[in-house]
């Protein structure tokens, strides 16, 4: 009887059922977008790194993420290979540069030179052409980069910093959260087009022996190199989360966001739950003069808030997900997650319910003795 | 009336208002209700008749006096216990009926057994019975928007007999009805309270309903003027009402469907 009169309750004013539903649905909406940009934010950020082969990480002193540290001098990597455990030394050179467009003008591009044959670091979700880079001018684009690029497709001809390259391969997917497009291509080419001598690079990746304890060997490794930092990754991981998402303030903006939608969805249902809870007062107090408990009739308000949270969550997540299918074209995809959705769920509940806290205390205050005012 | 009374008020004062304003709705009222008694309470506008009403339906607290319920004695209550006993013993009938609008005729019954307790299945089958009851077999699904004021009070009245409480109290049940309806709904008060063995007390300023008391308290300024049983009604009921109701009291009885 509970959930019938609940749900009596809500239909009986429609308008204002819709008022909450759209209340809800705003909420779930704003919520879902921002923490979909902030999980998209997020796998942007660690694509890089969490794609790269590797245990440890040396980085110059002072670089506080993948696409901004600066050049290492090279001797690092022989010292690194000194250390017990360690088995490969990989270089990495990263750095802006800039892409001239076929027609005119130029874009800011992320130069990702990886090494050809034992790179830790390679393209994925390739879509056209070569997996990595084969030819000495060779380049691998991202496709949702190729209109701002000026690229038609694989085969086009273009220079960065001077340099002349070829599109040799497209991707899918592997966006930048700085919005400069990243050009992968060989070490060498990399090299020429940041001007850095041969055995420059932007990091070394510590690939380990089987059985080695990566702290272990990062400690070694950073006692030999006192000048530079070294990460394990998930160390190295965490400095770019934490310097994209909170230093910049780029994260706590779409927390901010997020918040804001929960905060405004909870006005509009307290506000709707609460005039419903008036319009029904006489009814809870004459439940309350038949010998109801608060509890119960606390429970009638505390389900009509979950029904507008379970309704307006639907349409919601419906809507979210329209709209994270079409950011996937977009340089800022929104990343809707199975567990991002329970979550919301949760959190859509747990809106509705404190919603429902003003209306509790009006009932709660209900003196049955109004059943009998003429 | 003999036996154990099931309810007993003992010297209930009740002020309200503070000061200067302060008024004495009930000064020193004490009575008893039996089962199987239907009582009236008459009085005018302001004797303090739903003031009392309310105090014996444990929904006001008096100011000083003791209420007891089933052997129970309510004072010092917290409202939940107060709510309990109101469960466990207590069927209310209200003057504007106080239906919910959003639920049709069963359901209006069956949410005040989901108050008491009941099972799903007790829940279906007292609330057909009591609308069996009070001759509403084929009004189950209307709404209360629906019904005629008759028909509602109807309502009212199979909610409050539906859990078989051991008292009914009815504030005003035939105010808003007219003549027939009201006397209708007292004949069928009087036979639930001789079927069921329930004590109901009924708040009126009716006369025409005397004749079917079992005994009528007369409440004036807060006071308790008199009590007069059945044997003593047949005078006061012809000097209030001449012989109206002697001339419907054949037709009344055919309306009646309890």
């Amino acid at each position: 009887m509970i959930i019938k009169l609940a749900i009596r309750n809500l239909l009986h004013d429609r308008a204002r059922f819709l008022v909450t539903l759209i209340g809800v649905l705003f909420a779930v909406v704003l919520v879902a977008v921002q923490l979909g940009l902030f999980l998209g934010a997020r796998k942007m950020i660690v694509g890089m790194v969490a794609h790269t082969t590797g245990d440890i990480w040396i980085a110059a002193y002072g670089a506080n993420s993948f696409e901004q540290a600066s050049i290492l001098t090279g001797r690092e990597r022989f010292l690194a290979l000194s250390v017990p455990g360690v088995a490969s030394v990989t270089p990495l050179v990263v750095s802006f540069s800039r892409w001239r467009k076929p027609d005119s003008g130029t874009v800011n591009v992320i130069v990702v030179g990886t090494e050809k044959a034992q790179g830790s670091l390679k393209p994925w979700n390739i879509v056209e052409g070569a997996a990595a880079p084969t030819l000495q001018d060779g380049v691998i684009v991202d496709r949702t980069y190729a209109k701002s690029l000026g690229v038609s497709g694989v085969g086009a001809i273009t220079e960065i910093a001077g340099q002349r390259v070829r599109v040799e391969g497209l991707t899918n997917g592997i966006r930048s959260f700085t919005t400069s497009p990243f050009i992968f291509t060989s070490t060498k080419k990399a090299r020429e087009i940041l001007s850095v001598s041969p055995d420059q690079a932007t990091f070394y990746v510590i690939n380990l022996l089987p059985g080695a304890d990566p702290t272990h060997v990062k400690r070694e490794v950073a006692a030999k190199l006192p000048d530079v930092s070294v990460y394990t990754k998930a160390e190295f991981l965490k400095l770019n989360l934490d310097y994209w998402l909170f230093g910049t303030g780029a994260g706590v903006a779409l927390l901010g966001g997020a918040l804001l939608g929960l905060v405004i969805g909870t006005v509009i249902v307290a506000q709707t739950l609460y005039s419903s809870t008036k319009d029904h007062l006489t009814e809870f107090a004459t439940l309350r003069a038949l010998g109801s408990s608060s509890f119960y009739i606390h429970k009638v308000i505390l389900v009509q808030a979950i029904i507008s949270a379970i309704i307006g969550f639907a349409i919601g997540i419906a809507v979210s997900l329209v709209v994270a299918q079409f950011s996937e074209v977009t340089p800022m995809p929104i990343v809707l997650t199975p567990l991002l959705a329970v979550l919301l769920l949760g959190a859509t509940v747990a809106m509705c319910a404190i919603s429902a806290i003003a209306s509790i205390f009006k009932v709660t205050k209900i003196d049955p003795a109004m059943v009998f005012a003429r | 009336m003999t036996g154990v009374p099931i309810l007993e008020a003992q010297h209930i004062v009740k002020e309200l208002g503070e000061g200067e304003g302060k008024v004495v709705a009930l000064n020193d009222v004490s009575l008893s209700l039996y089962p199987g008694e239907f009582t009236l309470l008459m009085g005018p506008s302001g004797s303090g008749k739903t003031t009392l009403l309310s105090i014996l339906g444990c929904i006001l607290t008096p100011t000083s006096g003791s209420v007891k319920l089933a052997g129970e004695s309510v004072e010092g209550s917290q409202p939940e216990k107060l709510a309990g006993l109101r469960r466990a013993h207590l069927g209310f009938i209200f003057q504007s009926y106080n239906l919910f609008p959003t639920l049709n005729a069963v359901d209006n019954v069956r949410i005040a057994l989901d108050v008491r307790g009941f099972s799903r299945a007790d829940r279906r089958r007292r609330a057909l019975r009591a609308l069996h009851n009070v001759g509403l077999d084929h009004r189950l699904r209307s709404y209360p928007g629906t019904l005629s004021g008759g028909e509602k009070q109807r309502v009212a009245v199979a909610r409050a007999i539906a859990s078989s409480p051991a008292i009914i109290l009815a504030d005003e049940p035939t105010a808003a009805l007219d003549a027939e309806n009201g006397q209708a709904i007292m004949e069928l008060l009087a036979k639930i309270a001789k079927k069921d063995n329930c004590a109901i007390l009924a708040v009126t300023h009716d006369p025409r309903t005397i004749p079917h008391a079992d005994r009528v308290i007369e409440i004036e300024d807060g006071k308790i003027l008199e009590q007069k049983k059945s044997a003593q009604f047949t005078r006061i009921a012809a000097d209030t009402s001449g012989s109206e109701n002697a001339s419907n009291s054949d037709q009344r009885k055919r309306q009646v469907h309890a």
